[in-house]
């Protein structure tokens, strides 16, 4: 992802920032930049419930799957200060480690899913808590997931005890342009602000398909077809195309009045409306919000990605994508990542052709497979998943790899969401989200045992663990469910 | 009553299953689950030319002709059974005729009672799920209707995917209902109005049963029960049991005294938050379908949801059968029986939940679920562990004969293993990201 210059603030970074809550000044417009920032980060650490402590620990004698390497066997992986501070085959001088003895055990990265729902569409289902589609327009780029995440959403904590540490959230698939996702590590908050993930570059949710031509269409509006749906993007697009222009044009006539000697009040020039949708879309065009977008056909993948070429945006990733394998070469080539299921399909027409094969197929072709979730069941075992969608590819006869298929649920999704230099891999440096397995991950049997978010031990079997959720407090029949 | 029910499908089931194999096969050598419970290890199967079970056992001679399998470091059990699937009602969920499983439209009050419906009359044995379920290792399926208050009849169906009414092998095995919040919905009132209109609905048929001459010429009270549904819901009276979707616990204690009241068998769905009444179910021997990866408070009816549901139910005696409750991922039953195990489940309690449990749930206790001497010849053999994921489907036999586990899946793979293309992909005009696209592309452009 390339870094934005453009209008560009220097001082005033994230406040005037798209995005930002303020108009920028005079000054600002002339000289500085201008840019979609992450997320603001918690303005203050009592957003954060707990007792976030990251440990000093040493793991030792487990099978170390790195996502990066051949597996270490008996290994040592040493986390300190929320990093990953050494994975190595010998004993690590870890001065005041807490030594942790996790023989005939496995360690991965944390999970990472990069499609879910928690905190949007979260437990107990209701219309109260159904927040994830905005659909009242079929582009409503101005809308941020984060802002519908409830986080008491008791489906965070089973996610975590599935080994899922981090997680992008996305407005549902009801809009051809859906709105911002939210990439969050998977802690308590008392706000969603409190569970982002720091510095995670943005995400915008698109769809494709059967979803929004269905729900517009069913309104007598448009659109009502897949052309539909290309017109709507396209004019949408073009519309955003203006929209940069005028700030472009705005900011060369207030770098020319600036330099004016006089400075004349009623030259100053007016600064165009500000549209916080089409100021997403003007993110997407400088290439520093990631879209991905919900497609399910290969035709109506490469439609988009000729959308993309016409527009000049990239598309960072197409989510379920259940045919990607018939253009795994195009996407490969094209180096847009896949996130897809192990075997979903039935569910609707364009659904139809999934394979389980799918993945394996992507990855052999040289493409970034991912397993993703879409599920706050699903989600709980994204192993389980990444081992179906690994033996349908291994019993066809497709060149993949356990490696490989570790990454289509760490490193991979890591890429997808823009994290992967913080986190995906267990390498030294990086953050110190690490899960310790039963068993091999890939087993129907396993069970994380231990599972670290940026160091802080957030589960632990041999705990009773206290719910996160609210929600689950006083409930008599969630007693001691665990 | 309930054998005059039994004895009825056990007639039917015969006609169906004989005619089938011609040879006789003998599978030697490998570890036979037989679905009670036993394990045998370097066990031998044999196949009759009925198509039924002659003998398992270790030291069971190989008859002279037979063709012999050799199966040695396999594990053999019975053909698995979900009993409470969707298969074969539905062909892709959002297209709306290709559902069969819903006798009227959702939630109304005038459609709620459909007991005359009769998922047989919509089952097709050539569903593009049923190779995805064979390939599972699921030889047969109870496909239950849905929708309304009193959903209709299910059907037991082997899937061999051959046309003709004979391979629904038993076209109602019992009547499927929704109580709790949802059933309450489909009348149009709360979980307490759902009770009331099928006690009303018990009454009637129980009243149509005893004056079925006088209602016929006109002579009796007028029933708010059509007379179809009547008649359909009167075998309630004769041992047809009741699938009763319920997942609150004290909608499940209600729904025991309302078989009590009733003398009626019932087979529990779903049931969430059965563990909570586990002493109760087992006591009233009540088997309870669950699904063992729903876990969350997904409604105000589940709020005791968990993962162990099935462990804790087999630790106080309850016969627990493990479903997909689903139309396209009945091939996954496995993967659900493993989870099971995974939340606590004895290995050999959650194949039993998918075998024996099931076909006595289903009502064809009799005839499938084990691997015992006169049982229908349905049989899998597993690379491994049934449950693990890495194990393979090597085969499956259907009535003494083995049938195919090629998918339309499998076809779509092998007809996009390689890519036919005049040229490689274009090239992306502006590249932005700023990682290059990996090297290894090993698609052949022209092959």
């Amino acid at each position: 992802m390339r870094l934005v210059r453009w209008i560009i603030a220097a001082t005033l970074l994230t406040a005037c920032g798209a995005g930002a809550k303020e108009q920028p000044k005079d000054e600002d417009w002339a000289t500085m930049a201008y840019t979609w920032a992450p997320h603001e980060q918690p303005r203050a650490r009592d957003l954060v419930p707990t007792a976030a402590v990251p440990e000093n620990v040493l793991l030792r004698g487990a099978t170390v799957l790195t996502a990066v390497g051949e597996p270490l066997e008996g290994g040592w992986v040493w986390l300190r200060d929320g990093k990953i501070e050494a994975v190595s085959a010998s004993k690590p001088a870890a001065n005041g480690a807490t030594e942790v003895d996790a023989s005939g055990m496995f360690i991965t990265p944390g999970l990472i899913d990069t499609h879910s729902h928690l905190g949007v569409y979260p437990t107990p289902y209701d219309i109260a808590h159904s927040d994830g589609n905005e659909a009242t327009s079929p582009v409503t780029a101005e809308v941020d997931a984060l802002h519908s995440v409830w986080p008491q959403d008791p489906g965070f904590q089973t996610a975590l005890r599935g080994g899922v540490t981090s997680m992008q959230i996305l407005p549902g698939s009801a809009n051809l342009v859906g709105g911002h996702g939210v990439t969050v590590q998977n802690r308590p908050g008392v706000s969603a602000r409190a569970m982002l993930f720091p510095d995670a570059p943005r995400g915008l949710k698109m769809a494709c398909g059967e979803n929004p031509k269905r729900v517009y269409g069913g309104r007598g509006g448009m659109p009502s077809t897949r052309m539909g749906n290309m017109a709507v993007w396209r004019k949408t697009f073009y519309a955003a195309q203006q929209y940069k222009q005028g700030i472009d044009d705005h900011v060369e006539a207030m770098k020319r009045w600036m330099a004016s000697a006089e400075q004349k009040p009623e030259a100053k020039p007016k600064p165009p409306a500000r549209d916080l949708g089409m100021e997403t879309l003007m993110g997407v065009l400088e290439g520093n919000i990631l879209v991905h977008v919900h497609c399910y056909r290969a035709g109506e993948m490469t439609q988009v990605l000729e959308l993309s070429e016409e527009f000049g945006f990239d598309v960072r990733s197409f989510h379920h994508a259940t045919s990607a394998y018939k253009v795994r070469d195009v996407l490969a080539k094209w180096d847009v990542a896949v996130s897809t299921w192990a075997d979903w399909w039935g569910f609707k027409l364009e659904a139809h052709d999934a394979i389980p094969h799918n993945a394996a197929l992507l990855d052999e072709a040289g493409g970034r497979a991912i397993i993703h979730s879409d599920s706050s069941i699903g989600i709980q075992r994204l192993n389980q998943e990444a081992a179906k969608a690994y033996e349908a590819g291994r019993r066809g006869g497709v060149d993949v790899t356990e490696l490989d298929a570790l990454r289509w649920i760490t490193a991979n999704a890591a890429w997808a969401l823009g994290i992967d230099d913080q986190t995906g891999t267990l390498e030294p440096g990086k953050r110190a989200d690490v899960v310790v397995w039963n068993t091999h991950p890939f087993s129907i049997y396993a069970k994380p045992v231990i599972v670290f978010v940026e160091g802080v031990r957030e589960f632990d079997a041999d705990r009773v663990e206290e719910p996160w959720s609210d929600f689950e407090v006083g409930q008599e029949p969630r007693r001691g469910v665990r | 009553m309930t054998r005059v029910f039994l004895t009825v499908i056990l007639a039917t089931l015969q006609l169906v299953l004989l005619p089938d194999a011609s040879a006789q096969v003998v599978l030697t050598g490998g570890t036979v689950h037989t679905g009670t419970g036993e394990v045998i290890e370097g066990g031998v199967v044999v196949i009759g030319a009925d198509g039924r079970i002659g003998a398992v056992g270790k030291n069971v001679a190989t008859p002279a002709n037979a063709e012999v399998v050799d199966v040695s470091g396999k594990v053999v059990t019975p053909g698995l059974v979900d009993a409470a699937s969707q298969l074969g009602l539905v062909e892709v969920w959002a297209v709306d005729r290709s559902r069969d499983g819903d006798g009227g439209p959702l939630d109304d009050e005038r459609d709620a009672i459909r007991a005359a419906f009769r998922a047989a009359d919509g089952f097709n044995p050539m569903a593009v799920a049923i190779p995805v379920a064979r390939a599972g290792g699921v030889t047969s399926v109870v496909a239950l209707p849905w929708g309304g208050l009193i959903s209709g009849q299910g059907v037991y169906a082997e899937l061999t995917g051959e046309l003709g009414h004979a391979r629904v092998a038993n076209d109602s095995v019992g009547i499927a209902i929704t109580l709790g919040a949802r059933g309450g919905a489909t009348v149009g009132g709360s979980r307490g109005s759902a009770m009331l209109v099928l006690r009303e609905a018990l009454d009637d048929a129980r009243f149509w049963r005893a004056n079925r001459a006088n209602y016929e010429q006109n002579r009796s009270r007028r029933l708010n029960l059509g007379r179809l549904d009547a008649a359909a819901l009167a075998a309630v009276f004769d041992g047809k049991p009741l699938f009763v979707h319920v997942d609150r616990a004290s909608d499940i204690l209600a729904t025991l005294e309302l078989a009590r009241e009733y003398d009626v068998n019932v087979v529990l769905l779903g049931a969430a938050e059965a563990w909570l009444v586990a002493r109760e179910i087992a006591a009233a021997e009540v088997p309870v379908v669950v699904q063992p990866t729903s876990n969350l408070p997904a409604t105000f009816d589940q709020l005791g949801a968990r993962a162990d549901n099935a462990a804790l139910l087999t630790a106080a005696g309850v016969k627990v059968v493990i479903s997909t409750f689903n139309a396209h991922y009945v091939g996954n039953l496995r993967y659900l029986a493993g989870n099971a195990v995974r939340a606590g489940m004895s290995h050999e309690q959650a194949l039993v939940a998918v075998t024996k449990n099931a076909a006595d749930a289903a009502g064809v206790g009799q005839l499938v679920g084990t691997l015992e001497a006169q049982k229908a010849g349905n049989i899998v053999v597993w690379s491994g562990d049934p449950f693990e994921i890495s194990t393979v489907v090597e085969s499956v036999w259907i009535g003494g004969a083995r049938v195919s586990t090629r998918t339309r899946q499998d076809e779509l793979f092998e007809r996009y293993r390689t890519l036919q293309r005049r040229a490689s992909p274009a090239e992306k005009i502006a590249p932005v990201n700023d990682q290059p696209a990996p090297e290894n592309v090993n698609v052949e452009p022209n092959d």
